[in-house]
């Protein structure tokens, strides 16, 4: 009798164990197929020449989705050894063009030399440090790996290593 | 197996087969509703009258629209809002009841709140519900994001960037959720099979194990009285029907309730056809721009309070970040109602007015959640920002009080009614 | 009566949630502005004083903060030259009599002004000098056709336009002398040039069609830069051309009308930076008439089910209340039964 019992108990639990493995290894298959496709991932990773830039004039890019503004500063402008990304002999403004009050996207004023976020009044310099306004930080740097001439977005470079603590 | 004698009629065949006359006695006609009821008793139905005119209408919407972000919002406003006969109205009244239908839950809550039908075997009643709450705020989140308008895009960015917030796996949570780095393709073609697929399955199912759960405990009443339903529903078939304590679902229970659900219709219909601005958003009318976020964004109103604690907290108190506070008070915000039950330490069945201090609780958390709904919707700015962050500690606080409020009140009343 | 008196609570604290969320904080994100103001000498001019209004709130914020004064102080600045020249352009604008005007002598100071280089008008045998790809390349946005030009726009402006492009189509905030408007400024042809500006204007209505149908109106106003694809009708100036010129391709205006509503645009094509501070699209100085066709033909466009939508509404509003009353009888009789 009591063996018996043992040996169903022992069915019983194989029986289960197998079942919740099979399950355990769907969940997996499931949880894969929600995950971002090889050519999704692919396309997270932006290349943008920086030479052709004029100083003083705003760029916009797209990268992940998310607006990117790239300035080319001119030398009126304050260069900011935190922030400034510098390629050659020219310091540039790279930053993720989405307030970062609320993520709205800011516009550029060439005149006054400032971006402002239209939602909530928020500024910020030309380095994209934030001066007026609700936001409470400056606007976020991307990663990225100079290349030359050239940026790739998306990628940790060793300049994007050193400017994330100060910044 | 049952013996099959020639049938009397249809309903004689239906009835050797199917039980269909035990049935109808369990389910409508000796199912039995205390008398001393309000009209609030009847939101239940008007849920389900809700439910189904929005099933009925997103199935004419679905044989039109086309999950791809490129064609989305034209499938929308043009095929189904002026192409296709009656599209606008499928359309309309799909956007109107799901508005309308968070108002019916939230007056159906409050309901279960004031008369404490949540508790002495009602538990499971308030637990179905309020995962019902949640996989309704989950239908309408998904839905909203189908028209793929300005609103759509930018409330989907938002809240889903919420999930950022969590620690270590939040960054790659929110692009595993989203199926790409930015609300994109993939996550409409993924929502839309939550919206029309999974969520409207998980929700049938449970309604029917919450309406079963009202079957053991049975319905509460206006004063909250302990009724032997056997005795009631005795005499009530013995034909004493004006002395019983207890009517039958059908037709009894249900007249009041098709008169109630009536008066609902006319005025959701009227919200359908004139005034339907506040459940279908203009600036939902513009396409979704990833380049242009639009001047406000805002979640629908009836998220408006759990957002507004969100946002309520909104400096930093020494290492925590501002934003982490708020998320960890969003997420106390969604599960502390799910808990109710347990929080209230008064054993006794009893509506507000007549447990003292609850009553003002009661009072004081429905005002709080109107004053959070409000300044959810406003501008964060200036004095804005305070209001807000007291009534989202209030929130908190109104329920860390709970247990010791009820309590008191047990103490008082000395357990008895 | 226990009844009506919960129900007079959940629809009070219905109302205040309603009133909350849609009236009141709507009120307080879309600030109220002017109503349209189709003089545009006043419009102008309060505008541009609202502005210098609003730039000394902000310096008067800044300094009890304590916080880029210089900033706010340059606004201010910027905005009160703003207020002078505005004054000062529609003061002068003011003088020109347009019931003077002549229209025979309008049209050869029309030729003779060089109009023509870039403007054509079909309905005088004129064809635009250029077609749309090489106008579009050449000012990045192509030159209206004159035809209906007199019809369609304000007389007073049409001569400010003339006068000063910049100024009248209030994109001061685009051009400058290093980067000028591709419509130069009028200087007169040597004689009396408030009477030569009269004598254009006057030329242009006298050749305007009477009547235009709404889409006509929107064809000629609108779409040399919009699309509105659910009339299919498409902008006749170049996409790329057109996105560079304005900074942004113009918005398609399909579903303008449930986005932003009646109200909002009347006030926003009448001038469209008190609506959209800064925006790259020109105050073009519509008549309220033909500005009132553009609103039409935007609805019958984006709100074509409007009609049908109201008429059924009100019977099916009508069939619940019927289904109610009986609902509610039905209820009684049952319920007599056991009360």
């Amino acid at each position: 009798m009591a063996v018996k019992q043992s040996r169903r108990d022992f069915l019983g639990m194989a029986f289960g164990g197998v079942a919740a493995v099979g399950g355990a290894f769907s969940l997996v298959a499931m949880k894969k197929t929600w995950d971002p496709l090889p050519s999704v991932k692919a396309a997270g990773f932006t290349t943008v020449d920086l030479s052709p830039l004029e100083a003083g004039e705003l760029r916009t890019i797209t990268w992940r989705g998310k607006p990117i503004f790239l300035l080319k500063k001119t030398d009126e402008m304050k260069k900011e050894e935190s922030r400034d990304v510098v390629v050659g002999d020219a310091n540039y403004t790279v930053v993720i063009g989405l307030c970062t009050h609320l993520g709205c996207i800011p516009n550029w004023y060439p005149a006054t030399k400032q971006f402002k976020c239209a939602c909530h009044g928020g500024e910020f310099d030309a380095s994209g440090v934030n001066t007026f306004g609700p936001p409470p930080r400056p606007l976020d740097i991307p990663p990225f790996k100079i290349d030359g001439t050239k940026l790739v977005l998306g990628e940790e470079g060793p300049e994007y290593k050193k400017l994330v603590p100060k910044a | 197996m049952a013996e099959i004698r020639k049938a009397e009629g249809i309903g004689d065949w239906f009835d050797q087969r199917l039980a269909t006359k035990k049935l109808t006695k369990v389910l409508m006609t000796e199912y039995w509703i205390p008398k001393n009821i309000n009209f609030l008793w009847a939101m239940g139905v008007v849920l389900v009258v809700l439910f189904t005119i929005l099933i009925i209408s997103g199935i004419f919407l679905l044989m039109y629209y086309k999950p791809d972000v490129k064609l989305a919002f034209d499938s929308v406003n043009y095929t189904i809002m002026q192409e296709v006969e009656y599209g606008w109205l499928w359309r309309h009244m799909h956007g109107v009841a799901a508005s309308a239908i968070f108002l019916v839950i939230y007056i159906h809550m409050f309901t279960g709140i004031y008369y404490g039908s949540y508790k002495k075997g009602r538990e499971m009643i308030w637990l179905t519900g309020m995962a019902l709450f949640g996989m309704f705020s989950a239908e309408a989140f998904s839905g909203y994001m189908l028209p793929w308008g300005q609103m759509s895009y930018w409330a989907a960015q938002v809240i889903t960037n919420l999930f950022g917030g969590i620690p270590v796996i939040g960054d790659a949570l929110v692009i595993w959720i989203r199926g790409d780095f930015a609300v994109a393709d993939p996550t409409l073609t993924r929502f839309f099979m939550l919206h029309v697929l999974l969520l409207p399955l998980v929700i049938i199912v449970l309604i029917v194990v919450h309406f079963y759960s009202l079957r053991i405990p049975h319905v509460n009443n206006q004063e909250s009285e302990d009724i032997d339903f056997d005795k009631e529903s005795d005499k009530y078939l013995a034909g004493n029907k004006k002395e019983s304590k207890v009517v039958p679902f059908w037709p009894v229970f249900l007249s009041k309730d098709f008169f109630v659900s009536g008066a609902f219709l006319v005025f959701y219909f009227y919200l359908t056809f004139y005034h339907f601005d506040f459940a279908m958003d203009p600036i939902n009318f513009e396409p979704a721009n990833p380049m242009k976020t639009p001047a406000h964004i805002y979640p629908e109103w009836y998220f408006l309070w759990s957002y507004e604690v969100l946002r309520g907290f909104f400096f930093d108190v020494g290492p925590m970040a501002a934003m982490d506070i708020g998320l960890a008070a969003f997420g106390f915000a969604n599960v502390i109602f799910m808990v109710f039950p347990f929080l209230d330490r008064d054993p006794n069945v009893a509506p507000a007015h007549r447990r003292p201090k609850f009553k003002i609780w009661f009072w004081l958390l429905l005002i709080d959640m109107i004053v959070l709904t409000v300044y959810g919707k406003l501008p964060p700015m200036g004095i804005n920002t305070y209001i807000g962050f007291v009534a989202a500690v209030s929130f908190i606080l109104l329920f860390v009080a709970l247990p010791f409020i009820t309590k008191c009140d047990a103490k008082h009343t000395g357990g008895v009614k | 009566m226990r009844e009506l008196k919960i129900l007079g609570v959940v629809i009070f604290f219905t109302l205040v949630v309603y009133i909350g969320v849609e009236p009141f904080a709507h009120s307080q994100m879309h600030p109220h502005v002017a109503p349209a103001n189709f003089n545009f000498q006043e419009e102008s001019i309060d505008y541009a004083t609202e502005e210098v209004k609003k730039a000394e709130e902000k310096l008067d914020e800044a300094k009890s903060n304590n916080k880029n004064v210089e900033i706010a102080e340059n606004q201010l600045k910027a905005d009160k030259k703003l207020l002078d020249s505005t004054t000062t352009f529609w003061n002068e604008i003011a003088k020109i009599d347009l019931s003077k005007g002549d229209a025979t002598k309008g049209a050869e100071t029309f030729m003779n002004a060089g109009c023509v280089g870039c403007h054509g008008i079909k309905s005088q045998g004129m064809p635009s000098p250029m077609d749309d790809a090489t106008a579009s390349a050449s000012f990045g946005v192509v030159p209206p056709d004159l035809s209906t030009a007199g019809k369609l726009y304000d007389g007073t402006f049409l001569a400010a336009l003339i006068k000063d492009p910049v100024k009248a189509l209030k994109v001061e905030h685009k051009f400058s002398e290093t980067k000028p408007h591709p419509m130069p400024q009028f200087f007169g042809l040597g004689g009396d040039m408030n009477q030569e500006l009269a004598d254009i204007v006057a030329y242009l209505k006298s050749i305007a069609p009477k009547t235009l149908k709404d889409e006509e109106v929107f064809e000629n106003a609108c779409q040399r830069c919009h699309d509105i694809k659910y009339a299919k009708r498409f902008s006749n100036t170049e996409k790329g051309a057109l996105a560079n010129y304005m900074g942004s391709t113009p918005p398609d205006l399909s579903m303008m009308i449930r986005s932003k509503g009646k109200d909002y645009l009347q006030t926003f094509i009448n001038n469209p930076q008190k609506q959209l501070h800064g925006t790259a699209m020109p105050r073009v100085g519509l008549t309220k008439e033909s500005q009132e066709q553009v609103i039409n033909f935007l609805e019958d466009t984006g709100d074509r089910k409007k009609e049908e939508r109201e008429s059924l509404g009100m019977k099916v509003v009508g069939f619940m209340i019927i289904f109610t009353i009986l609902a509610y009888l039905w209820k009684v009789k049952i319920w007599r039964e056991v009360h």
